[in-house]
């Protein structure tokens, strides 16, 4: 009897991974390799022909770029900015929490509610944000229609979303580096600067590596939300990222195979960062 | 300068850049709140306005009244509730399962499970499960917006990581004692591990009630809909004209999870930390 009791256990969490994970991307595999007929009551066998459209519509390898530049710009800013704000909220500086507590705040909020709280702050009557950029700089502008800006926009409500994940990481590694390090440092008369790039942020790389790769894949894949609600891919396409093309492709213009090819590009992208992070995790990263 | 005058100017350039910062990452929520509270006619006034200068909760009627919000967040709270129970259900069941029993398979269903972390949700959903709850004819119910979220691999992982820390002597004093594996699990293991569950579900509740994409593509009708697609009808509903209105259906969206950070914040940051994860 106790020998069955295990897999009597793991029955409900198998059941939904291979009904509603494995199964459906079995399908969106074998969909990739068909053309659906415009009735779509026949699906004819294309072998890669899905992919090989793909990888000559220029609309689509405008997404790709697209994508490298939102993911490379919001994911540097963030790891930036919030290892900077980490290092600040370990100082014990008085009112440490209040920070904390008001920079953590946008974990709680949705990618969409994040979307439309910035749509609301750049809107070019009532927006406070796009104000205080007329009064600052001169910039009066309809954000999020209007190229570069609408990628700019997008870039504050990611950034602004994502980073106190990444600052949470942060203030738990920096608080571990030991103290003897850090006053050592001190003693060897290395400035602040130096000390913090030089000494502390070395010493934190495994975090670092490991909050890039979850950064990197919540800008690939949970950006669509932001992207949604602020500019809807436009304008004219200019904000459109892989997965915001997947989803018109599928949905918008119902080209069933090409999106099918599609996720399975995007599939082969989240297996090579996988395989990176532990290929390097292997050897580099220690977890606490 | 002297060591401590440079430390205390330090301490004040940090106050500075901190105060900023804080100030600039509130702030969206807090503009938000002072618009959803002004009249219509205050609203488009130039420069905008930072600080409420009244309290027209009849925006939030007016968001009552545009969108469904009453049905949309009874929806929201089913789907959270739903999806976060099964999610603790069946990651307590299949942690225990890895953690406390030894059995043919175990590394095969351990890396099985591991390898749904490489599939994205999000591509899984646009196409193939959509396809699939056509075929099941759940599109537009609320199994398709729950059931296949009611497991998933971070969850068991963490719970096996837990059950692995509890001594093993307690298990077998247990068994001495006459107690089956279930008993054991119910009375002795579930107790023992009221935090971690009290972490993963406020993890999983926020990962829910924030669900976009899914509840996008596979309802049909309104009063199916969540809050999150809530506030992007009320958009378009009002146009982007009356912003009062709009930041009111925001706020009512995002209450419930601002209520729950701003009392259980340690327990969330605990958790998230501990977990890794960041559903």
């Amino acid at each position: 009897m106790r020998k069955l009791y295990p897999y009597l256990l793991l029955i409900p969490t198998f059941v939904i991974i291979i009904m509603f994970i494995y199964y459906p991307a079995g399908s969106a595999l074998k969909l990739s390799l068909y053309k659906t007929s415009p009735f779509g009551n026949r699906t004819i066998y294309v072998g890669l022909r899905n992919f090989r459209q793909l990888f000559e519509d220029p609309e689509y390898l405008y997404a790709v770029r697209f994508t490298l530049i939102y993911v490379s710009v919001s994911v540097a800013i963030t790891i930036f900015m919030s290892f900077i704000i980490a290092y600040m909220l370990t100082r014990g500086v008085p009112g440490t929490r209040i920070y904390r507590t008001f920079l953590f705040a946008p974990y709680a909020v949705s990618p969409a509610i994040a979307g439309t709280l910035w749509t609301f702050l750049l809107n070019p009557v009532v927006g406070h944000v796009n104000y205080f950029f007329a009064k600052l700089f001169g910039i009066q502008v309809a954000w999020l229609t209007s190229k570069p800006y609408a990628f700019y926009a997008l870039i504050f409500a990611t950034v602004w979303k994502m980073l106190p994940f990444d600052m949470i990481f942060y203030i738990a590694s920096i608080q571990d580096v030991s103290l003897d390090i850090i006053e050592a440092s001190t003693l060897d008369g290395a400035n602040t600067m130096t000390r913090v790039w030089r000494i502390i942020f070395p010493l934190v790389s495994p975090i670092t590596f490991y909050l890039v790769i979850m950064n990197i894949v919540t800008t690939m894949f949970s950006s669509f939300a932001i992207v949604d609600v602020m500019t809807s891919g436009g304008p004219g396409g200019y904000t459109t990222n892989m997965i915001y093309k997947l989803y018109l492709d599928a949905f918008t213009f119902q080209k069933r195979g090409p999106a099918a090819a599609e996720s399975m590009i995007m599939f082969a992208i989240m297996l090579v960062v996988t395989i990176i992070y532990f290929s390097f995790a292997e050897r580099k990263v220690h977890y606490q | 300068m002297t060591r401590s005058s440079k430390k205390r100017l330090n301490t004040i350039l940090i106050e500075i850049v901190l105060i900023t910062v804080s100030f600039i990452f509130i702030m969206p929520i807090i503009l938000a709140i002072t618009m959803s509270l002004q009249p219509p006619e205050s609203v488009f006034s130039f420069p905008p306005k930072f600080f409420p200068t009244a309290f027209h909760w009849k925006n939030y009627v007016d968001a009552f009244n545009t969108v469904p919000f009453a049905r949309l967040i009874l929806n929201s709270a089913i789907i959270a509730v739903m999806i976060t129970g099964g999610k603790i259900i069946t990651g307590t069941l299949a942690g225990y399962a890895f953690a406390n029993f030894k059995f043919r398979g175990r590394s095969f269903a351990f890396s099985f499970l591991f390898a749904t972390l490489f599939l994205p949700a999000e591509t899984i959903m646009i196409l193939p499960l959509f396809n699939l709850m056509n075929k099941l004819g759940w599109v537009n119910t609320y199994w398709a917006m729950t059931i296949p979220f009611m497991a998933s691999a971070t969850n068991t992982f963490l719970f096996r990581q837990h059950f692995m820390s509890i001594p093993s002597s307690l298990e077998d004093s247990a068994r001495i004692d006459g107690a089956g594996p279930m008993t054991y699990f119910i009375k002795i293991l579930l107790p023992l591990s009221k935090a971690i569950i009290g972490g993963a579900t406020i993890i999983n509740f926020v990962y829910s009630w924030n669900m976009y994409l899914w509840p996008l593509i596979i309802t049909m009708e309104d009063k199916m809909k969540t809050v999150q697609i809530g506030v992007r009808m009320l958009i378009s509903a009002e146009s982007a004209n009356n912003w009062g209105i709009i930041m009111a259906g925001t706020m009512i969206a995002v209450l419930p999870t601002l209520l729950l950070f701003f009392t259980l914040q340690d327990l969330f940051v605990r958790s998230l930390v501990r977990s890794g994860i960041k559903e």
